[in-house]
């Protein structure tokens, strides 16, 4: 691959363009218009290049990027699923991409219709009485998650409830998004598998207890087979169930968080409903609560009359709003088109499939590599390294090593259960020939780190950039052109 | 292998304190920041901050994570090591010379109940 490592200004020649405008035959100046005192007087030294020089430019900066488009993605909590291009092209018709968030109801009736027709698709496959589909990402789902559960308890004088357990293997916006939220975390610890210990759990309930934020299957990708009695000790208690969804995909059509007793949630739509992610988003992280909680939701919502006629709700009780308008509707738009491209029965194996091919990884693999918790995982699951730990070859090492192979690394170093975690999730979306290279190349750079453990250690050899300084980069970071200047 | 000091006294979460006359120097363990990692980042207390046992005192950040310090002992921060301020790094090549803070014990019978270097060896091999 070529080396390019340009900026735009960099291009830049003085008096070079790629456009010729016609005379002002009309007279005037339009900046006359405009108030002294708020022009610029500077001027904007925009970059001056040919239209080839712009395209090239373009074109090989897009090269560098790796995506689910163009290789194997294992990254672990991420359900870095294929995104079907239909989603692409409903999201793109001018029909709905040209329309603008102020247009009276009675104009974007289509529109209307979609978003409703979605907050209820969700609601059916999470078992939830209602959905708010305003929140823009997970993080901000469970912001606006515990916010309901915080002015639920509010609601009913409970002022004490303040604190929100959270098991010590969650993702780390849980407890971030409870800080946040101005909650207070209490950590419950995990049983060797991996899963909630019921004993650590109970002494930690009281009438202090907010709730609970659970993921199911957990980070390690384990079902949490215990949910039934979780879910009635906490109730018991006074306290709400919080589902973190973002390993939703294996129970897809097959099990309803809300039947397993969980009051609110948040879905990922850009993780198990196939929108892109990975590169910062946009994405979209719907919020769904049980009936007794839905005059809590955000408004704006979106409903439908007695006339079938559709209309934006803006609401009075709610805890008020989380977002502009009404969220990201494209990424919406992405996800109904999967849900109906899917359909009632097809979605239901989605998850069996992902869940295959993580076990078909997990045992093809586990001679290697040192799996942790053995038994059939669901989409996802955790080794803690390489299995023959003499040779002093890291997860980092080996995370590297699979750029070279032409893979996107698998998550690492998280869970925070084990040293030298590597979660690999490989989803429904990807053929057993794509599993086998991976697997093999897997088989490979173990059996380099004992032959030649320096060629890992030293990886990756073959990408355009290696091995980064991390350490510099985190102390020292140079963010802007002009310090990149400066420090050379 | 991770190495332990004999005549430390440890914490199960992985500090450790030397004690001289009534003032403890209290550091992280070569486990500790080998499990870090690359360490970029260590949040210290002031000098004359009060240090609760138990409770936390600061944070370490690596490139891996970040994880709050836990004081194994109380008493009031009579000095930190502010090298670590401009060089956290000097954590990451050897975490026994290079210690956070120093404390002016205020129940130096805190001491007892910390783990010696065989009990501390024999947790971080678990």
């Amino acid at each position: 691959m070529k080396y390019y490592d340009k900026l735009i200004f960099e291009l830049s020649r003085e008096g070079r363009k790629g456009y010729e405008l016609p005379a002002n035959k009309i007279g005037g100046n339009s900046l006359n218009s405009i108030p002294t005192e708020l022009r610029r007087c500077k001027a904007a030294e925009l970059p001056e290049v040919s239209e080839l020089e712009v395209v090239r430019h373009y074109t090989n900066l897009s090269t560098k990027n790796f995506g689910v488009d163009t290789g194997f993605y294992p990254l672990g909590s991420c359900t870095m699923k294929y995104n079907p291009k239909i989603n692409e092209e409903v999201a793109l018709m001018p029909q709905f991409a040209g329309i603008h968030p102020l247009q009276s109801a009675d104009t974007v009736q289509g529109a209307l219709e979609v978003y409703y027709n979605l907050q209820q698709a969700l609601a059916s496959i999470a078992g939830l009485e209602e959905f708010t589909l305003n929140p823009y990402a997970g993080a901000h789902g469970e912001l606006t998650g515990l916010m309901v559960m915080r002015t639920y308890h509010e609601s009913r004088g409970e002022h004490k409830r303040t604190k929100v357990i959270v098991p010590n293997s969650a993702h780390g916006t849980n407890p971030a998004s409870a800080m946040v939220a101005g909650l207070e975390v209490v950590e419950v610890k995990s049983k060797p598998n991996g899963s909630i210990d019921v004993e650590d759990l109970k002494p930690l309930l009281n009438d202090e207890i907010a709730g609970i934020m659970m993921t199911n299957p957990n980070t390690l990708g384990m079902f949490e087979t215990e949910i039934m009695e979780i879910a009635k000790l906490v109730h018991d208690a006074g306290g709400l169930l919080y589902y973190d969804g973002a390993n939703l995909n294996p129970l897809l059509g097959k099990v309803r968080p809300g039947d397993m007793g969980f009051d609110i949630m948040h879905i990922n739509l850009h993780k198990t409903f196939s929108t892109p992610h990975g590169g910062g988003g946009p994405g979209s992280g719907p919020v769904g609560v049980n009936k007794d909680l839905v005059e809590f939701l955000p408004n704006p919502r979106v409903r439908k009359d007695a006339d079938g006629k559709f209309y934006v709700d803006f609401g009075k009780d709610s805890l008020g709003s989380i977002s502009t308008f009404l969220g990201n509707f494209g990424v919406m738009l992405k996800a109904y088109a999967y849900i109906l491209t899917l359909g009632k029965e097809n979605i239901k194996n989605v998850g069996p499939m992902a869940t295959l091919n993580a076990n078909y990884i997990k045992e093809s693999l586990k001679d290697d590599y040192l799996l942790p918790i053995d038994g059939v995982c669901k989409h996802e699951f955790v080794f803690d390294g390489i299995k023959d730990k003499s040779t002093g070859v890291t997860t980092l090492n080996i995370a590297k090593r699979l750029l070279d192979y032409g893979f996107h690394a698998p998550t690492i170093y998280f869970p925070l259960l084990f040293h030298e975690s590597m979660m690999i999730e490989p989803t429904e979306t990807e053929s057993i020939e794509t599993l086998d290279e991976f697997i093999e190349v897997m088989h490979k750079v173990a059996k380099e780190a004992r032959e030649t453990p320096d060629v890992v250690k030293n990886a990756p050899l073959t990408t355009l950039v290696r091995k980064l300084d991390e350490t510099t980069a985190a102390k020292h970071p140079v963010l802007t052109y002009k310090a990149m200047l400066n420090n050379d | 292998m991770s190495k332990v000091i004999e005549n430390l006294r440890y914490s199960d979460s992985h500090e450790w304190v030397l004690v001289e006359g009534d003032i403890a120097t209290v550091g992280i363990s070569d486990y500790a920041q080998h499990a870090l990692g690359n360490i970029v980042y260590v949040d210290m207390p002031e000098a004359g901050d009060q240090v609760e046992a138990g409770e936390e005192f600061g944070a370490v950040e690596s490139v891996k994570a970040a994880s709050d310090l836990i004081s194994p002992v109380s008493g009031e921060v009579v000095e930190v090591n502010e090298a670590l301020e401009d060089a956290p790094e000097l954590i990451n090549e050897d975490a026994f010379a290079n210690w956070i803070m120093k404390v002016k014990l205020s129940d130096a019978s805190e001491i007892d109940a910390l783990l010696d270097a065989a009990a501390y060896a024999k947790i971080c091999e678990e």
